[in-house]
């Protein structure tokens, strides 16, 4: 696998936005139903980053049965942004369809059938808004047309509504169930009379949907990874390297064997050093009957490791390093103006530094997969994973298989936040599976996906500002430095990529005439991944408690403060203070600028909506922030005090979002207030050291989550109203929320922080 | 090895197992009832919590033994169609996420308004503190709490 950073789709030609075009010659797809009925599949074909097509990519699935059903295909992975109900929401809008006649079947990953499945970077609704109402539309018109026929009438005389074609001013209606037979011989309607519908003409966009598999999850019904069973199925329990990049030296499994229900000991080829984003970790797995005496097993191994070079690394001595580092020249990676001058007539320097420490994803589903090797040399993998693209691609690497020998069944994922992105853990299975000759489920315990995650990295940042006599921010120079998502496939790549900068860092917005931003070395002692809003994290909390003490030292409203650096209404280009081209996420400006306007206005709504002056006169502690990412507009309050036993508690929070048109508003609502509990474990309770090359931390007892008693009590999302483009609403909560946090809990104790996790 | 008689969502189950395999392996790997979810094995994060004799429990820290005579239920018992008080509540505040989560915490919740059907929200702080969201549901498991408490 080439080294690339899946989360930034622009990073990787393969994931590049595909346009869907409708395909006259793939349109049709007729095929018996085993019930009997008739399946119409309306087929997409896509078109790659020049245009040129793409083979035969029924990209979008629509099915509908003579008995009245639409079967519409979920093609991104389930996680809990309830995208496998927002997606396929927008498809029967537009169809017209009964919601409640609608049933949702996973795709399996199929990069040929379904383009993109990459469900990562906060890209599924922005990439497949536009292509799901073309889907929807063209089975609308499809069936408008076959009615109109039916009825000797013209098609713009007929409506869709709740799985029926309707004709305008009369009685007359039919069910889509009814007309499947006659859409067999039916002429494809032209793509260029395809019609959207209007946003006021929605019944379900733009509403409050219920996500799909409630039910079934509230019942203890939902399939997840682990709950996957086949005959004759192995569990297995793997120890792996305690250091990244360990190698096993000889080990004795006599006593594991000797375990009641343990059928074998097989052992996991590592990948060494630099790890690779999709490769297991040295290990030895015991297989057993069941999943306790795989775990026994476990502990009855004895393995003699060579530790390798990381044995002696600690985050602690690292970090260290990295915040003296920033001290110095670095690598400059956006310069405008001249900062040095604008520090020489300064009357006025703020120098910080800010750390922020390792996380682990800690997914409440662990890593658990099912491989099924079977003797024609194909693999069938049951898998919770983000990408099934990526973990096919790995397997059948690994296996030495074409990739047609390779399915991928999605599961429900039990959270995602970038973890189930990596495929180790499917590899792992796939080769225990052939290894064993018999299907196998390898189980993560949570210790093991404790200290063997893909973490977010620690990083050390410096920023310095400078002011001069009329209180005017002159300068900004944000120095940061953390090991690169890129080291854990190129040891070699000891800065941050252009796309890490981009998440939050050298796209500073602010209306400052000198800017200079600039990295240093660090090196990667373990794998680093992306966790859910990646470097905006340890990014947006350091700048935006700086903004909080500028506002302080310009004698500022800290909302003030940040309305008038953005200055005029503008689209930001970045234009000539670049080193290389500005990412946006992968999308060209003209289709999504970085528009300041809509920063203000989700700035002053969270001002008026969260009555943000009177409870700062009033004295309270609130504390602000904002901050665009993922191309989402947002700005965050956060109200703060201490209970009667001295702990601090959060009553109060309020997000007003900018995201472009609300598909499913619902879901953004959760998504929100999911995200302030997830940002306030990473502000104060959760961090991965590593002493000796081996993280110190082990289960929630010491890998601490927030739990109900201190977790925010009421989340207020405002989600103003838009008809921009969509854009994607899973990881933009996190980002401003910890600097806001941050910042009232400055006004409560009147110390600053500038480390995270922090205690109050 | 050992036999050991359970019972388990009203129905007698006979299982032979080690005596000390927790309950929570015991559902999921030798009766196919995998409602109940593995998160920390620890007893510290409520994902496995099944009732034991009405009371809520962290099946991951009960061995089989120990459960023998008791009257277990799952989420897969709590209800005959899924229609729980505290289920339908989930349903209209729509809490799940990822949804991983959600049987512990529907288990812990009905234990706790079968014991105190007027919780206050420092009772529900408190009897919902062993189940951990990571998906951040817990304002709205709060209030699903409080809607099933009027609809018991
Ligand atoms: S699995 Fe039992 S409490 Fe976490
Ligand atoms: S809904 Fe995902 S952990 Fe609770």
């Amino acid at each position: 696998m080439k080294n690339f950073i899946p989360f930034l789709k622009n990073k990787n030609p393969e994931d590049q936005s595909k346009i869907f075009v409708p395909s006259r010659r793939d349109f049709l797809k007729i095929s018996s139903l085993a019930t009997g009925g008739f399946l119409l599949g309306v087929n997409f074909q896509c078109a790659g980053p020049k245009g040129e097509p793409i083979t035969f990519a029924p990209n979008v699935y629509i099915s509908l049965s003579s008995d009245n059903e639409v079967i519409l295909v979920a093609h991104r992975s389930e996680m809990g942004t309830g995208i496998r109900t927002s997606l396929p929401m927008i498809m029967a809008d537009e169809l017209g369809a009964d919601w409640k006649k609608v049933k949702i079947i996973q795709a399996e990953g199929d990069e040929d059938k379904y383009g993109n499945q990459n469900t990562d970077g906060s890209f599924s609704v922005r990439m497949f808004y536009e292509p799901m109402r073309k889907a929807g539309a063209t089975a609308r018109q499809m069936l408008i047309n076959a009615a109109a026929n039916k009825w000797g009438v013209d098609p713009s005389e007929c409506t869709t509504e709740n799985s029926q074609v309707l004709l305008n001013g009369s009685s007359k209606k039919v069910d889509f169930g009814g007309l499947v037979e006659a859409l067999q011989t039916m002429e494809l309607p032209d793509p260029a009379t395809i019609k959207l519908k209007e946003l006021s003409e929605y019944k379900f966009i733009g509403t409050d949907v219920p996500i799909y598999d409630a039910k079934a999850i509230v019942s203890g019904q939902a399939t997840f990874g682990a709950d996957v069973d086949l005959p004759n199925m192995q569990i297995a329990v793997i120890a792996r390297s305690p250091v990244v990049g360990a190698k096993i030296l000889s080990y004795d499994d006599a006593a594991a064997l000797a375990i009641p229900g343990v059928s074998q000991v097989i052992k996991i080829e590592g990948a060494g050093i630099p790890p690779g984003l999709d490769k297991p970790l040295e290990g030895l797995a015991v297989l057993a009957s069941n999943t306790w005496a795989a775990k026994k097993g476990r502990e009855a191994l004895v393995i003699e490791w060579d530790l390798g070079p990381n044995q002696s690394y600690s985050s602690a001595a690292q970090l260290q390093e990295m915040a003296k580092s920033t001290l110095k020249n670095g690598k400059v990676s956006r310069e405008r103006g001249n900062f040095n001058s604008a520090k020489s007539s300064a009357t006025k320097v703020l120098d910080r530094t800010y750390l922020a420490p390792y996380y682990a994803h800690a997914t409440m589903e662990p890593p658990a997969v099912i491989a099924d090797y079977r003797g024609d040399g194909s693999v069938e993998i049951w898998a919770p994973t983000q990408h099934p693209q990526w973990a096919r691609g790995a397997v059948a690497g690994a296996l030495g298989l074409e990739l047609p020998k390779v399915k991928v069944n999605v599961t429900l994922l039990g959270g995602g936040f970038g973890r189930k992105s990596k495929p180790d853990f499917v590899v792992e299975a796939a080769l225990l599976s052939k290894a064993a000759k018999a299907p196998v489920r390898v189980q993560w315990t949570r210790e093991d996906d404790i200290h063997h995650d893909f973490y977010h990295s620690h990083s050390a940042q410096r920023i310095v500002a400078t002011l001069d006599s009329s209180k005017k921010l002159t300068g900004w120079n944000h120095h940061t430095v953390f090991p690169a998502i890129g080291a854990t496939g190129n040891a070699a790549e000891l800065h941050p990529s252009s796309g890490e900068l981009e998440l939050g860092c050298r796209d500073f917005p602010y209306d400052v005439p000198n800017i200079r931003i600039e990295t240093h070395e660090s090196a990667a002692h373990t794998r680093i991944g992306w966790l859910r809003s990646v470097s905006n994290i340890h990014h947006a909390f350091a700048i935006h408690t700086m903004m909080d003490e500028i506002a302080e030292a310009r004698g500022l409203d800290p909302v003030e403060n940040a309305l008038d650096l953005f200055g005029e209404d503008k689209n930001l280009t970045f234009e000539g203070e670049l080193e290389g081209d500005f990412g946006n996420y992968g999308e060209k400006l003209e289709d999504f600028p970085w528009n300041t306007g809509r920063m203000k206005k989700v700035i002053q709504d969270v001002a008026a909506k969260s009555n943000w002056k009177a409870h700062k006169d009033a004295g309270k502690a609130v504390g602000f922030a904002a901050h665009k990412s993922f191309l989402t507009y947002v700005a965050c309050v956060v109200i703060v005090e201490k209970d009667a036993n001295g702990q601090l508690s959060i009553p109060e929070v309020h997000y007003s979002v900018d995201c472009g048109v609300g598909v499913n508003t619902d879901r953004i609502k959760s998504q929100f207030e999911g995200g302030a509990q997830f940002a306030t474990s990473l502000a104060m309770t959760s961090a991965i050291t590593f002493e000796n090359g081996q993280v110190v931390q082990n289960n929630f007892d010491s890998y601490q989550i927030i739990r109900m008693p201190q977790s925010p009590k009421k989340i207020h999302v405002h989600i103003l109203p838009s008809t921009e483009k969509p854009t994607g609403v899973g990881e933009p909560p996190v980002p401003p929320y910890i600097p806001a946090l941050a910042n009232a809990v400055y006004k409560l104790t009147g110390k600053r922080i500038y480390e995270l996790p922090f205690k109050v | 090895m050992a036999l050991f008689n359970l019972t388990i969502n009203g129905k007698s189950q006979q299982v032979d197992v080690d005596p000390n395999t927790p309950m929570l392996w015991v559902l999921r790997d030798h009766l196919d009832l995998v409602g109940t979810k593995f998160g920390c094995g620890i007893a510290q994060c409520g994902a496995c919590t099944i009732h034991l004799d009405g009371n809520a429990v962290r099946s991951c820290q009960l061995p089989v033994s120990a459960a023998e005579g008791a009257k277990i239920t799952t989420i897969e018992g709590l209800s005959e169609e899924g229609d729980h008080p505290v289920q339908k509540a989930w349903l209209e505040h729509d809490v799940p996420q990822c949804g991983y989560c959600q049987a512990g915490q529907i288990m812990s919740a009905a234990a706790l308004l079968a014991q105190n059907p007027n919780p206050s929200d420092t009772d529900i702080d408190n009897a919902m503190n062993g189940n951990i969201c990571r998906c951040g549901t817990y304002t709205r498991i709060k209030a699903a709490i409080h809607t099933a408490s009027k609809n018991l």
